[in-house]
């Protein structure tokens, strides 16, 4: 009943009469009130309670605002007269104008009205309540950022703070989505096993020829479970994983390349095959350096020119050499570059190769204006 | 000028550039001495100036357009220095003798020469050294036949006459 204020009884422009009840008494909670046999009347906007409705604008009202108001319902009480109806009240606030009770200890007031209550009427005022309450807060929604506090620069900072709160959280949702799209990715590349599982059993069906091939599509794919910093204890066990699985990738391809690849190449090679477990080229290079105490299949090598590759542990420096040397002499000289296109290996290696025999003493260099060439070592082969 | 007998490595690029293996590098200016004392022999050349070696067609092979560097000229000429048949005119390094023979070798080549020919205990002028026919040492620069003499000199074998007008040698 604390809710209630005098008011002018003045509907304001955009407000309109939705119904009106004659002969209506308020309770206050369930205690009956000196208001009784008025007029009731709903607006689109608030409940008014008035001696006299016939001349309701001018004289001075009892209102109240629908944004009070949580929700009506008819009383259960007199359920078989529906002659009551409750209408609960938020708490949170108390209007601005005086009313006629200062505090009151209930939450709800009632309508006792002469006649029945209509069910439908209760619902229509239901609604009109809510599209008001949601026309309140979005109308509250806007107000903050038109009176922003800005004073000073305590005011410059804080909206500082705010705006960087905001892209935090948008990264943080970012990232959230993108380990979401790695975990999908794990479970599709679960199913493209189980895929080539079945394959496997149906060869009946499916040519071996065609297994091979779709199983190869898929290793191109990717690996199926790539080593990350999450899984593992600590940095040492993170690398040696790693070092494990870079070279089980690569072995094969290392093998049909001649047995050495250059180290750029190789990371290339490893990050396309995680897809989007992405690893740092620092990452890499200490995992390639691990690998000769692990006693894997392939050791990294760093030349004298610090270029560096990951050759095969097999790898012998005087076959290549020897080869090399044999290629110089069906060509007289040759540019690491000539010497690259025709053995398909990157410019630095094939230099690299040139040197490595230079160094055995099996070929010699020519610099001059036209570049860098080498020739079979006549100044040792023509020793007389 | 005589005909020069350029050796394979003359047309072989890489010959002209200072190779970094230590072993082929060693066989590489073994065969620039010889090449260069051969070449000095035959054209009487007894200095090379460093910075005119370019225009030397022993340093600059044009058919295959391949030049010595300055630094393998120099390098070259170390080598011919340590072996006695090289040696600086000046600190800078820029011009050399070279000594087609080392001096000693020279020395007891015209020690046995003016044996030979009943020179002993008679002088001779340098002039009359350096145009005798068909020897060794004609047509030899006169510094360095001076050089070649006060090794004998040394030896006690020769006394060198040195005048303003004209130098002469007095063997033993």
């Amino acid at each position: 009943m604390d809710r209630f204020e005098f008011s002018s009884g003045r509907l304001q422009p955009e407000e309109y009469l939705v119904s009106k009840f004659s002969n209506v008494r308020l309770y206050d909670g369930d205690e009956k009130t000196s208001f009784e046999h008025g007029d009731v009347l709903f607006t689109n906007l608030r409940l008014i309670w008035c001696r006299n409705s016939n001349d309701f604008s001018i004289q001075p009202v009892l209102s109240l605002s629908y944004s009070l108001i949580t929700y009506v319902l008819i009383d259960v009480h007199s359920r078989k007269l529906k002659k009551k109806l409750i209408i609960n009240l938020s708490d949170t606030y108390k209007p601005s104008n005086p009313g006629p009770v200062l505090t009151s200890p209930f939450n709800y007031v009632k309508l006792s009205f002469k006649e029945n209550v209509d069910e439908n009427f209760v619902g229509n005022l239901d609604e009109v309540i809510n599209e008001h309450h949601k026309n309140e807060s979005s109308k509250s929604g806007n107000a903050p950022t038109r009176i922003k506090l800005r004073t000073g620069i305590v005011g410059i900072e804080r909206s500082i703070h705010e705006k960087n709160k905001v892209t935090d959280e948008s990264i943080t949702v970012a990232f959230q989505d993108l380990s979401k799209l790695m975990t999908m990715a794990k479970d599709m590349v679960v199913i493209s096993k189980t895929i080539s599982d079945k394959i496997c059993n149906h060869q009946g069906e499916i040519s071996e020829d065609e297994t091979v091939k779709f199983k190869s599509y898929l290793l191109s794919l990717g690996i199926e479970d790539p080593v990350t910093r999450n899984r593992v204890q600590n940095e040492n066990q993170f690398y040696e994983n790693l070092a494990k699985e870079i070279s089980k990738i690569l072995l094969g391809t290392i093998k049909e390349i001649g047995g050495m690849m250059v180290l750029t190449d190789a990371y290339c090679r490893v990050n396309r095959a995680r897809g989007l477990e992405l690893l740092s080229p620092d990452d890499f290079l200490n995992a390639s350096k691990l690998m000769d105490q692990l006693s894997l299949p392939l050791k990294l090598r760093v030349f004298d020119s610090g270029v560096m590759v990951l050759q095969l542990l097999s790898h012998d420096d005087q076959i290549l050499v020897r080869e090399t040397v044999l290629l110089l002499r069906n060509h007289s000289s040759m540019s690491p570059q000539e010497l690259s296109t025709l053995v398909k290996i990157p410019v630095s290696l094939a230099k690299e190769r040139l040197i490595v025999a230079e160094k055995f003493g099996r070929a010699c260099r020519d610099e001059s204006i036209e570049g860098l060439r080498f020739h079979v070592n006549f100044f040792l082969e023509n020793r007389s | 000028m005589a005909e020069i007998n350029w050796p394979w490595q003359y047309n072989f690029p890489p010959f002209f550039t200072i190779q970094p293996n230590k072993e082929t590098q060693k066989l590489q200016l073994d065969a620039w001495k010889s090449l260069v004392l051969d070449y000095c022999r035959s054209t009487k050349q007894c200095v090379i100036d460093v910075r005119e070696a370019n225009n030397s067609p022993v340093f600059h092979n044009a058919a295959i357009s391949r030049k010595l560097p300055p630094e393998g000229i120099l390098l070259v000429l170390e080598e011919l220095a340590a072996s006695g048949n090289a040696e600086p005119l000046d600190k800078t390094k820029t011009r050399w003798f070279i000594f087609w023979r080392t001096l000693q070798e020279l020395a007891s080549i015209i020690h046995t020469w003016a044996k030979d020919n009943g020179f002993t205990n008679t002088v001779c002028t340098f002039y009359e050294l350096t145009n005798t026919p068909d020897q060794e040492f004609s047509g030899i620069d006169e510094d360095v036949l001076q050089k070649a003499l006060k090794e004998l000199e040394k030896q006690g074998k020769a006394e060198v006459i040195l005048s303003p007008e004209i130098n002469g040698v007095k063997f033993f």
